[in-house]
């Protein structure tokens, strides 16, 4: 039996090609990129070590600073929106909806599944202004308010804005599903105890259900905020970044060094800030709520 | 009464004696909530109609306003899409690098579980740990070296190049969803087999794959979603038009025609939108599950 199970040969014919792959493909990149980060080139100039010097570059760079706040800003609003509204649509679906969530349910995930790049034509030309009219612009001089007809993802502060719906609106069907496994998952004794302890409505929300989704909300909150942090197919689709460099993420600032300017020691830099961002933000929120918990 | 909507039992405490004031009380209470879902319920699916239902309209009729509904079924948006647009070269593109990418991670990731939540070794736990690491690599960090390495091999612009990126990428999921199934899987039946002089190979094929066919079907749909939508991963390794698949492509195409041609350009996008829809629609459930337990897991 145990000379069945722990045959060598199986196990490296079972585990070995995709581990292989596995390390080769992702693992030996991710060690490789530590190296790259202090190098200039690129593949076809030949690379040439330059010690610490673009971590020296990276903080002087104005246009980093610029994108690392976009992307901050950017996870802030997103990801608050994801999971406030994510919440919201999951204790509907539970309290008041209950069985008969199936479709509603099903609808509302239906953005998840879209592919970005077209939701973002799409929302580009929602809010188109030119050659024609978008929908929305369309609506707005239909309504007799043409005074609020703009160009809105050519101007900095409204393409912010519209990038943030687009991404919320994406996702939000999403959290909603992922916190109301968490709904669902909750003993129905413990709802009953509170109640019968005189929670009702929104004290039982607040003090028996949502303290039992923390766990999930967390894990929802991780996964909402490195979602965005690496946002990349939206705004290529929608502003490529622009107008100028307003919306601009380290994930593009960083695809736009390396592959339009060729400076790929530069946007490897690049990329393990982003990465270091992310890894950041992860533990900073697991970390509060191990302290708030204790 | 267990598991009941908060709202209702707190009507019930208060106005215990009448019903009828209890029922308009809880309707008017409901107004704004059933209000609410409608509303997201079309925000959500109204913009997909819209898309779909413009694909169909002709150049004048964008003069008009963009909610009206077409005229007549301007087809020819869609083959000007597939042909001028290259559409139809960039779906079949898709289709040859999706398919057998998932193909092969399936195969090596559900053999990698087997292996790994099975059968006995000393390093099992440390090369769980390893492929979990890959799970929570943002793509970023790894795109230049692997650029870097596919120059040096001469795989940029090819179907092959794509192929490695996406199985090696979709690998540590695969892993640990079906390790999770695995880890489940009544060790009795695989051990009567081995005692009845079953191989570990037939112990494979025959018992342990056809138990988990479920998990696998799922984990498949969820990789077909990311890698049909995946844009960076094909922008970063193609650069000849002729290999775009259908997010790049689109992309492309958008960018250049997009401007004038309304028509073609919402034929196209309703393309690269129709196949991931039809899908969810017919198996929404198991997308739902998978996606969602690829996340917490994430």
């Amino acid at each position: 039996m145990n000379k069945t199970l722990s045959d060598w040969k199986a196990i490296s014919l079972f585990v070995g090609p995709a581990l292989i792959l596995y390390l080769v493909i992702l693992f030996v990149p991710i060690v490789s990129s530590l190296g790259l980060s202090m190098q200039e080139g690129s593949p076809i100039t030949g690379f040439k070590y330059v010690g610490f010097a673009n971590y020296e570059r990276l903080i002087h760079d104005s246009q980093m600073w610029k994108a690392l706040w976009f992307g901050t800003r950017f996870a802030l609003f997103v990801s608050a929106g994801q999971i406030i509204l994510g919440t919201l649509l999951a204790l509907l679906y539970h309290f008041y909806l209950k069985h008969s969530s199936v479709l509603v349910r099903t609808l509302i995930f239906l953005p998840v599944v879209l592919p970005t790049v077209a939701v973002a034509q799409m929302f580009s030309k929602m809010f188109a202004i030119a050659p024609q009219y978008g929908l929305v612009n369309g609506l707005l001089d239909n309504l007799g308010m043409q005074s609020y007809i703009q160009p809105w993802l050519g101007q900095a502060d409204t393409a912010f804005w519209i990038i943030c719906i687009m991404e919320i609106w994406k996702a939000m069907g999403f959290y909603a599903i992922l916190i109301f496994t968490g709904l669902v998952g909750i003993p129905e004794e413990t709802i009953e105890a509170g109640r019968i302890d005189g929670a009702q409505g929104w004290n039982l929300t607040r003090f028996i259900v949502l303290p039992q989704l923390t766990p999930i909300m967390v894990a929802s909150l991780i996964f909402s905020f490195n979602g965005t942090l690496k946002v990349f197919d939206t705004i290529v689709a929608l502003t490529n970044g622009g107008p100028g460099t307003a919306t601009t993420p380290l994930s593009i600032l960083m695809y736009k060094t390396s592959f339009v300017y060729s400076e790929y020691g530069y946007g490897s830099t690049l990329a393990l800030t982003l990465t270091l961002q992310c890894l950041v933000v992860s533990l900073l929120i697991y970390w509060r709520n191990r302290r708030e918990g204790n | 009464m267990i598991g009941q909507d908060p709202l209702k039992s707190t009507l019930k405490k208060k106005a215990p004696h009448n019903p009828a004031a209890a029922n308009l009380q809880k309707t008017l209470l409901g107004i704004p909530a059933t209000l609410l879902i409608v509303l997201i319920v079309v925000s959500c699916i109204y913009p997909v109609i819209w898309i779909f239902m413009s694909s169909f309209k002709g150049a004048d009729e964008f003069l008009k306003p963009m909610w009206t509904l077409p005229q007549s079924l301007h087809l020819e948006n869609y083959t000007r899409a597939w042909t001028e647009g290259n559409m139809g070269k960039y779906v079949i593109n898709s289709a040859l690098v999706v398919f057998p990418s998932i193909a092969v991670m399936i195969l090596l990731g559900t053999g990698a579980a087997f292996g790994l939540e099975v059968m006995r070794w000393k390093l099992s736990r440390t090369v769980n740990v390893l492929f979990l690491i890959g799970i929570m690599v943002p793509i970023q960090i790894v795109i230049l070296p692997l650029f870097n390495m596919y120059y040096q091999a001469h795989l940029l612009d090819t179907r092959f190049a794509l192929i490695l990126t996406y199985v090696a990428f979709g690998l540590p999921l695969v892993v640990f969803f079906l390790s999770g199934y695995f880890q489940s899987f009544p060790r009795e039946i695989v051990e009567a087999a081995v005692v009845d002089g079953a191989s570990i190979y037939q112990v494979f094929f025959k018992i342990a794959l056809p138990m988990v066919q479920n998990a696998i079907v799922t984990v498949a749909l969820v990789q077909f979603f990311f890698l049909w939508n995946d844009l960076l991963v094909s922008l970063t390794f193609t650069t000849n038009p002729e290999m775009r698949t259908v997010q790049s492509g689109l992309l492309a195409f958008t960018g250049q025609y997009g401007q004038r041609e309304w028509g073609p350009t919402f034929a196209s996008i309703s393309m690269a939108v129709a196949p991931t829809v039809l899908i969810y629609l017919f198996l929404n459930r198991m997308v739902m599950k998978g996606m969602a337990a690829g996340a917490v897991k994430g």
